[in-house]
C-alpha cells in the first residue's frame, strides 16, 4: 500500500443517477409531442415563438447570474423548460419583442431575484403570461390563429374564437370533441390534448412528477364542471364536463406547471390539496368570473400558499404522537 | 395505478420511505473462508457503542487466543479478549476509522494459537445466568452499531413478547449474514430456542429480505422441524428496500409497532437482534469461546478476488485485502461497512473491528456527483423512512436554531443515507442531518 491517501467522504457511497439535468431532460422529452403538434396546427410561427422563448430565457439565465456574480446554472436545463413552457403559454401570433419580455420577467424577476433554482415563489413561466397579458391584452387574447390556417393563401385573416370563449359567451360552435382532443385554437401549447396527455404519462412513468397533482386537480374541474352542467340542464351535462377539462390551458396546466417542484407541495396530502384548491380556483374563475380561463391565476394562487400547505401537511417524524406538543406545553407551564 | 394507490397510501401513512438500491450481493455465493492468523493484530479498546475498555495487560505480558484483555466496570460496554495467542508488545492510541482516538493493546503471535485455559461452557439456569454470559462473551450487536448485547438483553420480565431475527442485510454489496444463514442456520435455530425459553419470549420472526430466497427457504426449513416451530418461529419475508434492516424500519414491517422517537425497541414489546449474533450467542453457550474474530465480505471494484472471509479482531485491514488477491486496480475509495452507511478511511492500515462487516474498495468515482443548487423536488423527505424533511432540517440548521430542529425531528434521524442516495442535486444531506443533530447536542448542553 502507499503512502498516498484514498478519498474520505461522507456517507452514501452510492447516489441515484438522477440529477437535476436529467429530471429536466426529461421534461423536455414530455413537452415534444405537444410541440410537434403546435408546429403542425400552427406552422413555423409556432416554432418561432417557442424557440425565441427559450434563447432569450437561457440568455437572461446566464446574464443575471453573471450580474449577479453567480455560477453559472443554464447547465440544469431549467431555463430551458420555463421557456418552452412560457412560449407554450402564448398564441402563435405574439410579437417576438413581447416573446422576449415575457422570458425577462419569468427568468429575471420571478426566478433569479429570488435565488435562483428551486427558490422562486411562483411559476416564473405563468406568471410572465400574467404579466403578458394584462400588458398586452390585445396581442394576447384576442388573435387567435385558425388551426391550420398557415396553410392557407391568407394566413392573418382567418382567427378563430377559443373553445373556452365558445364555452362562455355561448357565441360560435364547438368544435367535435374529437377536434377537442386533438386540434383547437388556443396557446401553442394547449392544443392538442393528446399530445400533453403523452407527456404526463411519460413524466410520471419516468417518476418525474406524481400523478397527484394532475389528477386531482383534473378531477376537482371535472366535477365541479358536471355538477355545474347538471344543476343548470342545458344540453349533455357530460359533454359539457369533458369540453372544459379539454379547453384551455388546465391539461398544459395540470401537467406541466401545477406539477413544478418548487412551487408545489413535497408530501402526498399537500399536493391533493394544492390540486384541489388549483382545480377549485380553475372552475370559480370559469364560471363565474370576468375571463374566460382561470388557469393562471389558480396556480399562482396556490403556489403562494404553497409554504403554508408544507407546514400544515408535514408528516410527523415516525412514531411521533400529536401529543407531544401539549406534552411539551405543559412541561413549560410547570416551569 | 399501482403507484398511484401507492402515494395514496404514503399519504395516509401505510408505506414508509426507503429506496431501490442496487443490491451488488456478488459474494452470496462465497462460503465463509478462515484467513491465516496474523503475525500481529492491534485490538482497539472502543469497539462498541458506550464506555472504551481499559487495558488489562501489560506490555511483555503472554496472553492466549480468548483469553479478557480489556475491561470496565461501565454499564454500557463490553469486554475485549485477544484474538491471537503471543505477546503484548505495546499498549498506546491508534486512530481508528472513524477518526477517534482510542487505545489500543498490540499482540505479536507466537503462531501457536493457544486457547485460553479459562475457557469454558457457561453454566446458565436462570435469565441472570445468561445476560453475565453474553456480557462475557464480548458480544456486540454484529450488524454494524456496535451496541453490547448484553445491555439490549436487560429488560424487565413480560415485557417483550417479540424477538426479531435480523437477517435483512438491506446494505448492498454484503452478504456474512446470508452465509450465517447457509452455513450456520443450525446455530441460528439454537441461538433462538435458548433466547425463547430463558426470557419467555412468546414470538419469534425471522426477518429475510425477499432476494434471498435461498436464506428463507433453509430458514423455514429448520424452524419447521422444531416443536413449536411454525406457530412461534416465523420466517418472515421483507420487500427488498433500504433500510430495512434499521431497527425502527424491521419492526414496524415485521409487527406493525412504531418505536416512538426517544423510545426503546422493548417499549413496543420487541427485542432486535442480528442473526450472527444470535448464532454466536448459541456457540458461546456451547464453548465459551468469546469473540474473537468475525465474518467480514471483501468486495469492490478494486478487489482482485471478493470474498467471504472469518476474520481475528485486530487484523490489519491492508493484510485482509491482500488475502484477498490484493487491488487488482489502483483504489479510489476504501469503505468499512456498506457503501450507504459504512465509513470511508483514508488508508488500509486499520485494525478489523467488532462491528465492522466488509470492507469495500472502489477504483473510480462510484456514483458520487458534484453538488448543485436543491431544486425543492422533495425526494429526500419522500425517501425518509422516518418521515423526516432533510431538505427543511437542512435550510434551518443553518440558522442553528436548536428549538426548531427539534420540532422537525431532526435528533431522529439514524443517518442511513436514503436522503442523499435520492437527492438528484447530489447534496450531502447526510452530513447536514449530523451538523443538525450536533446542534441539538450542543444546546442540550448548556
Amino acid at each position: 500500500m502507499s503512502n498516498e491517501l484514498l478519498t474520505a467522504s461522507v456517507s452514501p457511497h452510492v447516489r441515484t443517477r438522477d440529477t437535476s439535468r436529467s429530471i429536466m431532460l426529461d421534461v423536455i422529452i414530455a413537452l415534444i409531442p405537444s410541440l410537434i403538434a403546435s408546429v403542425v396546427i400552427f406552422g413555423f410561427r409556432a416554432l418561432a415563438v417557442t424557440a425565441s422563448a427559450v434563447a432569450s430565457c437561457v440568455l437572461f439565465e446566464w446574464l443575471s447570474r453573471k450580474a449577479m456574480k453567480r455560477h453559472n446554472t443554464i447547465g440544469d436545463l431549467s431555463a430551458v423548460v420555463t421557456g418552452i413552457i412560457l412560449g407554450f403559454n402564448l398564441p402563435s401570433t405574439m410579437p417576438i419583442w413581447m416573446v422576449v419580455l415575457g422570458s425577462l420577467i419569468a427568468i429575471v424577476v420571478v426566478k433569479q431575484m429570488f435565488g435562483g433554482i428551486g427558490q422562486n415563489f411562483v411559476n416564473p413561466a405563468l406568471l410572465a403570461r400574467i404579466v403578458l397579458m394584462v400588458s398586452f391584452p390585445k396581442a394576447m387574447l384576442s388573435s387567435w390563429a385558425e388551426p391550420f390556417a398557415w396553410r392557407s393563401e391568407t394566413p392573418d385573416a382567418l382567427t378563430s374564437a377559443t373553445p373556452l370563449a365558445v364555452l362562455k359567451t355561448g357565441e360560435g360552435t364547438m368544435p367535435s370533441l374529437f377536434n377537442m382532443l386533438f386540434v383547437k385554437a388556443g396557446s401553442l401549447g394547449e392544443v392538442c390534448a393528446v399530445a400533453l396527455i403523452i407527456g404526463g404519462i411519460y413524466l410520471v412513468i419516468r417518476k418525474v412528477i406524481s400523478p397527484i397533482i394532475p389528477l386531482c386537480y383534473v378531477g376537482t374541474v371535472a366535477v365541479i364542471m358536471l355538477v355545474f352542467g347538471l344543476v343548470k340542464g342545458e344540453g349533455n351535462a357530460l359533454v359539457f364536463m369533458l369540453n372544459e377539462i379539454l379547453a384551455g390551458g388546465l391539461l398544459l396546466g395540470a401537467i406541466f406547471m401545477a406539477t413544478d417542484y418548487t412551487t408545489s407541495p413535497t408530501s402526498p396530502s399537500g399536493k391533493v390539496i394544492f390540486a384541489i384548491g388549483c382545480g377549485l380556483i380553475t372552475s370559480l374563475i370559469r364560471l363565474f368570473g370576468n375571463m374566460n380561463e382561470g388557469v393562471s391565476f389558480s396556480i399562482i394562487i396556490m403556489n403562494i400558499l404553497v409554504p403554508h400547505i408544507d407546514n400544515l401537511t408535514a408528516p410527523l417524524p415516525f412514531g411521533a404522537t400529536k401529543e407531544k406538543k401539549s406534552k411539551k406545553g405543559e412541561e413549560e407551564a410547570a416551569k | 395505478m399501482g403507484k398511484i394507490v401507492k402515494d395514496v397510501l404514503h399519504a395516509v401513512g401505510k408505506i414508509r420511505g426507503g429506496v431501490h438500491v442496487q443490491h451488488h450481493k456478488n459474494t452470496a455465493e462465497c462460503e465463509l473462508v478462515r484467513v491465516p492468523s496474523p503475525q500481529k493484530v492491534i485490538i482497539p479498546m472502543q469497539m462498541h457503542i458506550g464506555a472504551p475498555c481499559v487495558p488489562v495487560v501489560n506490555v511483555g505480558d503472554t496472553v492466549s487466543v480468548g483469553q479478557c484483555i480489556g475491561d470496565t466496570t461501565a454499564f454500557v460496554s463490553a469486554p475485549i479478549h485477544a484474538s491471537i495467542s503471543g505477546t503484548v508488545t505495546a499498549i498506546g492510541n491508534i486512530k481508528l476509522a472513524n477518526g477517534n482516538i482510542s487505545s489500543a493493546v498490540t499482540i505479536e503471535s507466537d503462531g501457536e494459537m493457544r486457547q485460553f485455559e479459562g475457557i469454558e461452557p457457561p453454566h446458565i439456569e436462570t435469565k441472570e445466568d445468561l445476560i453475565e454470559a453474553v456480557h462475557r462473551s464480548g458480544l456486540v450487536g454484529l450488524g454494524g452499531a456496535g451496541f453490547p448485547t448484553h445491555v439490549k438483553l436487560r429488560f424487565p420480565d413480560g415485557k417483550i413478547d417479540t424477538l426479531i431475527v435480523n437477517a435483512a442485510e438491506c446494505e448492498p454489496y454484503i452478504t456474512v449474514d446470508y452465509r450465517e444463514c447457509i452455513e450456520n442456520s443450525w446455530d441460528i435455530l439454537s441461538g433462538i430456542k435458548i433466547l425463547k425459553e430463558i426470557f419467555n419470549i412468546p414470538n419469534v420472526v425471522i426477518a429475510v429480505e425477499k432476494n434471498k430466497p435461498k436464506a428463507i427457504e433453509i430458514l423455514s426449513k429448520i424452524a419447521a422441524q422444531e416443536e413449536h416451530g411454525k406457530d412461534e418461529i416465523k420466517v418472515m419475508k421483507l420487500d427488498a428496500v433500504y433500510p430495512q434492516g434499521a431497527e425502527k424500519v424491521m419492526i414496524y414491517s415485521a409487527t406493525g409497532r412504531k418505536v416512538p422517537p426517544g423510545k426503546l425497541p422493548s417499549d413496543v414489546g420487541c427485542v432486535v437482534m442480528n442473526v450472527a449474533s444470535v448464532a454466536f450467542i448459541a456457540r458461546y453457550i456451547k464453548t465459551g469461546k468469546p469473540l474473537v474474530s468475525r465474518s467480514l465480505t471483501v468486495d469492490g471494484s478494486a478487489v482482485s478476488e471478493p470474498a467471504n472471509v472469518r476474520v481475528p479482531i485486530g487484523m490489519n485491514v491492508g493484510e485482509v485485502i491482500d488475502f484477498c488477491g490484493g487491488f487488482k486496480v489502483p483504489p479510489y475509495k476504501i469503505i468499512t461497512g456498506g457503501p450507504m452507511m459504512g465509513l470511508a478511511v483514508i488508508n488500509t492500515d486499520i485494525p478489523v473491528m467488532k462491528q465492522n462487516n466488509a470492507i469495500l474498495a472502489f477504483s473510480q468515482k462510484d456514483g458520487m456527483k458534484k453538488e448543485t443548487d436543491c431544486i425543492a423536488c422533495g425526494r429526500c423527505a419522500a425517501a425518509c423512512p422516518l418521515s423526516l424533511r432533510p431538505g427543511v432540517i437542512t435550510t434551518i440548521a443553518k440558522t442553528g436554531d436548536a428549538d426548531r430542529l427539534k420540532s422537525v425531528g431532526a435528533d431522529v434521524c439514524m443517518e442511513c443515507g436514503s436522503c442523499a442516495f435520492s437527492c438528484p442535486a447530489g447534496r450531502p444531506l447526510v452530513q447536514n442531518m449530523r451538523l443538525a443533530k450536533t446542534i441539538i447536542r450542543e444546546a442540550a448542553k448548556k
